[in-house]
């Protein structure tokens, strides 16, 4: 008979950027149940509405996290915009949604770093992480800033790009296409890679919606449920479509996110093909009143940005349901019957965000 | 498709019925909100069913408990757990709970809206 035994994982751990724990029940080698512990760097910014105008709180929203940032600052703008009816001008949409699509290229560049790192494939790593680096200063050269952007604002944007830094983003973008499809070829055909991610926690598709899953997690698994299909921002006038994969596995969660990046690409050029010319930014008047839930899809899965106003400056209540708190629990359903050895990447996999979960 | 989300009022007797319905109609949750109110707390759970959303609003009084729905819906467990500590909503039997320790807190229910 096997012995059980509790090993804790965590909260500093070579492959967790942000600290989260784990009690895992062992039977000799294989994870039997896994309870996970937050609460580290728990940070209360939901309450800063008392204390923060509705304009101000943007740049809290923005600073909930470093790589969502873009998308939390548009989550919380189109949120109070919904409650206000204001219309926002068509460039400023073009605009976030170019801006969001580089987030997601930023984002998944950073996981595909990070898992290159926790497998020991270090020039993959080094690869991912110097190809995200072109799109940190295509962020610098249009917002002024590589991680917090502050571009977003209620009623539109704060800055504009011209035609030069549309170009430059074209060129750019173009260029990763080309320097990614060693990267692409190397995470899907390297036989260190599938041997440590095919049929490596395999998240069936009954299980991802019965769990909450979301994102990339939830599109691996079969399931075509992509936010920017609702239409936000230009979304509503681009080609989306949802990326699947019928594998559910780790190798899956990751050919996913690879395809998501060619997909940003073209995404891009698309926006910059029809950005139309005029303001980036509509006026704000009065307080608002009434309540709002907004969806988005940040690079990591379905975000969704509840306000509530009273009528004055200050929201009576700003929730933001971020998408690692809904991959928790599919994550936890992963971890039962995995080897040991197998934890860190299966952490990964869901791309956890720690800092957004303890907002 | 819409982003908005229909918002359904329920009362404490039609609450586990309706998140049964939720579940054994095929949606997801997709968030748990609690609001502090001057009569108690505001409870909203929102479900998704492909690009949906409904959100089932419950009343809940100071004192009154509010049973989990981890049963029903086992991911629900930190996004009740943290309503409870933050703002100290009943909610009784969560599996698992973490006693007002998810978030490791000094202050007790800080979320709360004070008198």
């Amino acid at each position: 008979m096997s012995t059980r035994s509790i090993v804790p994982f965590g909260p500093q751990h070579p492959v967790l950027p942000e600290p989260v724990h784990l009690d895992l029940v062992l039977e000799d080698e294989m994870v039997v149940d896994a309870v996970p512990s937050i609460g580290y760097i728990h940070r209360g910014l939901e309450k800063l509405v008392d204390k923060r105008d509705f304009k101000q709180y943007v740049y809290i929203a923005e600073r909930v996290c470093g790589i969502c940032s873009c998308g939390h600052g548009l989550g919380y703008c189109q949120a109070v915009e919904q409650v206000m009816g204001i219309e926002v001008p068509d460039r400023a949409r073009y605009l976030r949604t170019i801006w969001m699509e580089m987030s997601r290229v930023h984002s998944h560049l950073l996981w595909l770093g990070l898992l290159a790192d926790a497998m020991g494939f270090e020039s993959l790593f080094m690869e991912s992480w110097r190809l995200r680096e072109k799109i940190l200063d295509l962020f610098d050269e249009t917002t002024g800033g590589r991680i917090i952007h502050s571009v977003n604002q209620v009623g539109g944007v704060q800055k504009d790009m011209d035609q030069g830094m549309l170009d430059d983003i074209l060129r750019v973008t173009r260029d990763l296409e080309k320097d990614m499809k060693p990267v692409i070829d190397t995470f899907l055909q390297d036989y260190t890679v599938q041997s440590r991610l095919k049929g490596v926690g395999v998240l069936s598709k009954e299980d991802a919606i019965g769990l909450g899953a979301v994102g990339p997690m939830l599109r691996a698994s079969g399931v075509s449920y992509d936010a920017r299909l609702l239409g936000y921002a230009a979304y509503g006038e681009l080609s989306v479509e949802p990326v699947l994969s019928t594998e559910g596995d780790s190798y899956g969660r990751c050919a996913v996110r690879l395809q998501e990046i060619l997909q940003s690409f073209a995404l891009i050029r698309e926006a910059i093909g029809k950005i139309p010319a005029g303001p980036v930014s509509a006026p704000v008047k009065g307080n608002p009143d009434g309540e709002y839930f907004f969806r988005i899809e940040q690079p990591r899965g379905e975000a969704i940005y509840y306000v509530k106003c009273n009528g004055t400056k200050n929201l009576e209540r700003f929730r933001l349901r971020t998408p690692t708190t809904s991959n928790i629990p599919p994550m936890v359903q992963l971890l039962k019957g995995s080897q040991l050895a197998d934890v860190p990447l299966l952490i990964l996999t869901i791309d956890p965000c720690v800092s957004c979960t303890e907002r | 498709m819409d982003n908005r989300s229909e918002i359904r009022k329920i009362t404490m007797a039609e609450f586990f019925s309706a998140v049964v319905h939720m579940k054994t109609e095929g949606w997801r949750l997709a968030q748990i909100c609690a609001n502090s109110v001057p009569q108690g707390y505001e409870m909203s759970y929102s479900f998704c069913k492909g690009y949906q959303m409904v959100t089932l609003r419950l009343e809940v009084g100071p004192d009154e408990e509010v049973a989990s729905i981890t049963q029903i819906y086992p991911c629900a467990f930190l996004q009740e757990n943290e309503a409870k500590e933050l703002f100290g909503v009943q909610i009784t039997k969560i599996q698992p709970d973490y006693r007002d320790k998810l978030y490791r807190i000094e202050e007790s229910t800080p979320f709360r809206k004070k008198e």
